[in-house]
């Protein structure tokens, strides 16, 4: 299938909660009701139609500007061989999204990372901890506001 | 207060350890000898490469790729490379797409050199080691002759490569090719097909097919499923769609399907094929530019675009969002051994302390790449 | 065996203690086996089949406690630092450091535009040598040890000045 029919399947099965399909992207991006994203990732896995096998990976980004945050899913099909990328759109000063660890058990890592790195947190996670920085890291280093720190624990940075 | 669980034992396997293949850190819940549950924890070597892509012009950050896995720099430089003239929609002289072919697929031989030699000696046998190490010794020689360094070549750049071969570099290369296939039989003999080799590794931490898709596995591992996967086949980029190879896949040979074995076997296999593409390659070979014409000041058009390419160790992909200046508004790197280390856990419940060993080598993860 | 076996009489060999002690320090650098980043392969190389850091006596351990050179192969960063302290701190004296690769040396690449990374690994711990290069070739680390070698003949344990 190409994006297109992909995003009116969506669009026919989850009325009302399809945004927005981005076709200049590559691969083409349908953006989605960031509550509805699990229903809709375990949709797109099972339907037979369009088996989304895997999930290739999962992105934060930061648009500072529109006060907003994106979660983006590229996902992708062994067997049809197609792909797709799914976005949510989040509010910047809280952003959380529900987590699709159920669907894809490789999503736990990706997460984490996302949190790490811009404080996006998945609800419902079943182990959401920073995953690159050390614990005791303050901030969330990805954001476009960050502000390097001076020093940590005993040395400068 | 913290409940200790007087059934487990805690060890801790790094981030020192010779068998975790760099700085990972391994916490193991033992009960004697038999592992019942790891968990790995990593970013002991992130370097904030994402961060300092936004924050670098687009050539700027070419050669923090070769830092991203320094196994394979010329294999990272590529898919950054084809991310950016994505997006730039350049075409690529047609010797700049031999010489870029050439220099991945070698790549791709001394990368799996390493994870042979490694797994050799994380199993405890040094000698093959040794000998994986004076063949990459000789791939090192020719990136040397192209430009001038041994592990970090930030030779593939946006547009074509840095520049073109020096005289000799066909021949030499050229006696490489008959140099290197008798000695994938040595190792075949040496260490493959060794009944001990063989023990430690056979029907130890089979990844079911299912698996290998649920986690992102990529790569070699995923075709030691048995899952005929290559980006090289399957969404052709340069010009392997002209090159005629083969994909090897997992068949169980030594127990089952997915196995540790299968896994370090499909390196020795995709060696073979790597060597073959590089000498249709050279019969390849015309005259013409190595680079095509990029601006000095290289401002990218706005878009999205998320390019993947088949490396030694998977899918690397590079997401990039462009908003129309000379940096990156946003790169993500998607990394073949994050995923693939992320199956760990799911493994190992249940084997013995030694095995959890073959299963780390076997998977041939880099940490870099996964910390970034 | 050796050459000079069996063709020598009884010998008295006449030296300082200081250049025995330092002689016999300088000829079994035991390197800890600790790779971080891109040199620890290059350091790996070394060790291996064309350059054979052996040569030297200098054969790697996998422990810090059975060490007495550290080579930091690599970039260090801030969750890592810590640990590269207590490693420090376990191996037993006399215990040398060479800091191999620009990573090592001011942090690299990565001084300016990285959160992360620590910048020089003297920050934390002490430097005997640093070896430039990023990353260095066999050689120039070869050459970093024969200079620590260089600089431990030159140490004073008994004779003060």
């Amino acid at each position: 299938m190409d994006a297109k029919q992909i995003y009116q399947t969506l669009s026919e099965k989850f009325t009302g909660r399809i945004k927005q399909f981005q076709e200049n992207t590559h691969p083409a991006s349908v953006v989605v009701e960031s509550d509805a994203i699990v229903d809709i990732c375990s949709f797109l896995k099972r339907e037979t139609e369009l088996e989304f096998t895997s999930m290739i990976s999962l992105s934060g980004v930061d648009l500072k500007d529109q006060g907003k945050m994106l979660v983006i899913y590229h996902l992708g099909s062994i067997r049809h061989k197609h792909k797709i990328a799914l976005k949510v759109e989040l509010d910047r000063n809280n952003p959380h999204v529900p987590t699709v660890e159920k669907v894809w058990p490789g999503a736990n890592w990706y997460e984490r990372e996302a949190y790490d790195l811009y404080g996006i947190v998945f609800d419902n996670h079943s182990d959401l901890r920073r995953i690159l920085l050390p614990d005791d890291w303050e901030g969330w280093p990805m954001r476009k506001d960050y502000v390097y720190p001076k020093r940590y624990h005993t040395w400068d940075v | 207060m913290a409940v200790v669980d007087e059934r487990f034992m805690d060890l801790n396997m790094g981030p020192q350890h010779p068998s975790t293949h760099g700085v990972l850190r391994l916490l193991i819940k033992t009960d004697g000898e038999v592992v019942s549950r790891v968990t790995p924890y990593i970013g002991y070597l992130h370097r904030a490469l994402e961060k300092i892509a936004e924050r670098l012009t687009y050539p700027q950050f070419t050669p923090f790729t070769d830092r991203l896995d320094y196994l394979a720099s010329m294999n990272c430089n590529l898919a950054y490379a084809l991310t950016v003239e994505k997006l730039l929609n350049i075409e690529i002289p047609r010797r700049a797409q031999i010489l870029r072919v050439i220099m991945a697929e070698l790549n791709r031989i001394s990368s799996h050199l390493i994870a042979f030699g490694s797994l050799s000696s994380d199993m405890g046998a040094f000698t093959p080691f040794l000998f994986g190490i004076r063949e990459r010794e000789f791939i090192n020689d020719l990136f040397e002759m192209v430009c001038g360094a041994r592990l970090t070549y930030n030779y593939i750049r946006i547009g074509g490569v840095a520049q073109d071969i020096p005289d000799g570099f066909i021949d030499k290369t050229k006696e490489f090719l008959d140099y290197f296939p008798p000695k994938i039989k040595e190792y075949n003999d040496l260490l493959s097909y060794n009944a001990i080799f063989i023990k430690r590794l056979a029907n130890i931490a089979v990844i079911s097919p299912e698996d290998a898709l649920d986690y992102g596995v990529t790569g070699p591992n995923l075709r030691a499923s048995g899952i005929k996967w290559d980006l090289r086949r399957e969404e052709p980029y340069l010009m392997y769609n002209e090159l005629d190879f083969d994909i090897p896949v997992g068949r169980g040979e030594m127990g089952r399907v997915g196995d540790a074995w299968d896994r370090y076997m499909m390196r020795i296999y995709e060696m073979e094929q790597s060597a073959k593409i590089v000498r249709q390659c050279i019969d390849m070979f015309q005259q013409g530019d190595h680079i095509a014409k990029v601006p000095k000041v290289l401002k990218v058009p706005a878009g999205e675009v998320y390019v993947r390419a088949e490396n030694p160790r998977g899918e690397l992909g590079f997401y990039l969002i462009s908003d129309g200046s000379t940096k990156p508004y946003r790169l993500k790197i998607r990394a073949p051994s994050f995923a693939n280390l992320s199956i760990v856990p799911k493994l190992s419940g249940g084997v013995m302390i030694a095995d959890l060993v073959a299963i780390i080598g076997s998977l041939d993860i880099i940490l870099p790449e996964i910390d970034r | 065996m050796g050459v000079l076996e069996d063709r020598l009489p009884e010998n008295i060999l006449f030296t300082t203690v200081d250049k025995f002690l330092n002689w016999s320090k300088k000829s079994s650098l035991w390197y800890m086996l600790f790779a971080t980043a891109c040199c620890g392969i290059e350091l790996m190389q070394t060790g291996a089949s064309r350059y054979d850091l052996d040569r030297f006596g200098a054969v790697f351990r996998a422990t810090p406690r059975q060490s007495d050179l550290m080579i930091v192969a690599g970039t260090i960063t801030h969750k890592m630092a810590d640990r590269v302290k207590k490693l420090y701190a376990q191996m037993p004296s006399p215990k040398y450091v060479i800091a191999m690769g620009s990573c090592a040396n001011t942090g690299g690449p990565f001084y300016k535009d990285s959160y992360a990374v620590l910048k020089g690994v003297d920050r934390i711990i002490p430097v005997d040598v640093y070896v430039p290069g990023c990353p260095p070739k066999p050689e120039a680390l070869i050459e970093g040890i024969m200079k620590l070698q260089e600089r431990i003949m030159e140490k004073k344990t008994l004779v003060k000045k």
